[in-house]
């Protein structure tokens, strides 16, 4: 079953490209959407809530297009980061009256579900205005699953929340994963995704930069040899250097510079500085000549 | 934790995609929607900015019973009360609450948690008018009245005209800057462009204008049951109520259109 579906979705903004050409299914289970500040996640959640018109492609989820249709909101449910909730009401009230919203048989039935599936009840009673971070971002996610939505969209949902809550808050998503729901939520922090979710989608630059299995996305970062473009003061010395290193298995000398393959990305990287050092050779460039994973790695290694 | 969320989320995963079987049937709610009605007058008379609203009609007031004692010209109540209640009171009450009870929402992102429902958006756009005028009405046309009262007694032609004008006045404002507030994140800016240079300015050089100047409604109303020149009208009845039911329902269908259109920005850029 597929809930969510974006076929060559593109979005910009004026001359600034927002999302580029992405294509994915998401299905039941938690999906982590990793990528650094600014890659184009949150632009991305918009869009899949139907606040936010794609510039090209299609986009559905529970097979309808969510943009100008209110009724998608049956389906979703969202929690997005920065926006804020009427800090005059209690929890309870604030949550009962999104129940109402959503015209729910019973909304304060729905609502005491929510706030206790939040761990929320001790504290429902106070304004909002009161509540810490992480209780404001709890008493958030209680409004978004109060009409038990299929799909529940989280934007950064663990910023501002202590360890306990953090945990606690993974927990919890991790149950609605395991129950069939289907959760999205974004995250630039690597462990957060590492911990909890088993599909991510990385997004870096407004691409889909790398997609599936947590753990085979990580494998294949870490053990597939990787082409390196070399340009330093003196490339054949720097090449008989490196090919004695067990990091790199081939050198080659080209007109453009010296093309190094590693089969150990970490070990190469951290050997080359020091190797330059002590044979004297100044390095003028260094280049990933792999395209379509170098903006991963670079994330990845960065974090 | 664990434990007790599953116990909590335990419905079959099929029933999901289809929506949430625990929906009250129909719509029950009729256009106008209670819930965001309530939160929107919780949250306009809960902003300490709002309070300002208060200050003029207060003022208003407090000099209508001044002259009222002092002044020796019997003129004063359809001059004074119809230039400064209808150019200044009026307009500045609706403006501040009008271009709030929307534009607010959105600068601070209260209204997402409001649109992330299936509520229908024309339904949002008129509750947060009727809201804003219901205050409007409150804290512009009943100290307008009450002025009135003062200067000529609760039952003359000037108090009663003064309330029924101010509370059109009230409604043409609102669903006008409400509109404002979703086209554009500074309807103060441009509300008050209106005010000032296209109902002060040009309305009182060029005699169209007035047809498309919301005080010119108001006094025409006013000036049926006041039936005094002092007021500077110059629409008639028909074409002052013809011409605020016409304004009203087309900003609002346009702020409903433009709000169905909401987009959030995003993280890039």
């Amino acid at each position: 079953m597929t809930a969510i579906e974006l076929t060559n979705v593109s979005r910009w903004y004026g001359n600034v490209v927002a999302i580029n050409d992405v294509s994915m299914t998401i299905g039941p289970g938690v999906t982590g959407l990793l990528g650094p500040n600014g890659a184009g996640k949150t632009t991305l959640l918009h869009m899949i809530a139907g606040f936010l018109e794609p510039s090209r492609g299609q986009l559905t989820v529970a097979g309808s297009v969510p943009w100008r249709n209110p009724g998608i909101f049956r389906a979703i449910g969202l929690v997005l980061e920065r926006d804020s909730v009427y800090g005059f009401l209690t929890g309870a009230e604030f949550v009962t009256a999104i129940a109402t919203l959503h015209e729910l048989a019973n909304p304060a039935a729905a609502a005491r579900r929510a706030i206790d599936i939040v761990e929320m009840a001790d504290a429902q009673d106070r304004r909002i205005s009161t509540y810490s971070k992480g209780m404001r971002q709890r008493i958030k996610v209680a409004a978004a699953l109060v009409h038990d939505p299929a799909v529940l969209l989280l934007d950064e949902p663990f910023n501002g929340m202590d360890p306990r809550q953090r945990l606690q808050m993974m927990d919890l998503l991790d149950a609605m994963g395991q129950q069939g729901r289907v959760i999205v939520f974004s995250s630039h922090i690597l462990e957060e995704v590492e911990r909890l979710s088993g599909t991510i989608q990385v997004i870096v630059g407004g691409r889909l930069a790398a997609s599936g299995d947590f753990r085979a996305i990580r494998r294949l970062m870490t053990s597939r040899p990787h082409v390196f473009l070399v340009r330093s003061s003196d490339d054949r010395l720097l090449g008989s250097a490196l090919i004695g290193r067990p990091a790199v298995t081939g050198v080659e000398l080209t007109p453009r510079g010296l093309q190094v393959r590693a089969s150990d990305y970490g070990a190469f990287t951290r050997e080359l500085a020091g190797l330059t050092r002590a044979e004297g050779i100044r390095l003028r460039e260094l280049l990933p000549a792999d395209e379509s994973l170098e903006s991963v790695f670079a994330y990845l290694i960065a974090s | 934790m664990t434990h007790r969320a599953s116990q909590a989320i335990s419905r079959p995963p099929a029933a999901r995609l289809a929506g949430s079987g625990q929906r009250a049937g129909r719509s029950r709610s009729g256009v106008v929607n209670r819930v965001i009605l309530r939160l929107t007058i919780r949250a306009t008379m809960g902003r300490k900015r709002a309070w300002i609203f208060a200050i003029a009609p207060v003022i208003l007031v407090c000099v209508s019973a001044l002259l009222k004692l002092t002044a020796r010209s019997p003129v004063w109540p359809p001059e004074f009360l119809g230039v400064f209640g209808f150019t200044v009171v009026l307009p500045l009450t609706a403006l501040i609450i009008g271009t709030s009870v929307l534009g607010a929402e959105i600068d601070d992102g209260t209204l997402v948690q409001v649109l992330a429902t299936p509520v229908r958006r024309l339904s949002v756009v008129l509750s947060k008018f009727i809201a804003a005028a219901a205050l409007t009405v409150a804290f512009g046309a009943v100290p307008l009245y009450l002025a009135g009262a003062i200067a000529t007694g609760p039952a003359s032609g000037l108090a009663l005209g003064l309330l029924a004008g101010a509370a059109a006045a009230a409604v043409v404002y609102n669903a006008l800057f409400v509109l404002l507030s979703v086209v554009t994140s500074r309807a103060i800016v441009f509300g008050l462009l209106y005010l000032l240079v296209w109902e002060g300015l040009l309305g009182s050089l060029v005699a169209g204008v007035r047809l498309l100047s919301v005080d010119q409604y108001a006094l025409g109303i006013a000036n049926s049951l006041a039936r005094t020149g002092r007021l500077h009208a110059h629409l008639t009845l028909p074409t002052a109520i013809g011409m605020s039911v016409a304004v009203t329902c087309i900003a609002l269908a346009l702020a409903a259109r433009r709000l169905a259109s909401f987009s959030l920005k995003g993280d890039v850029v």
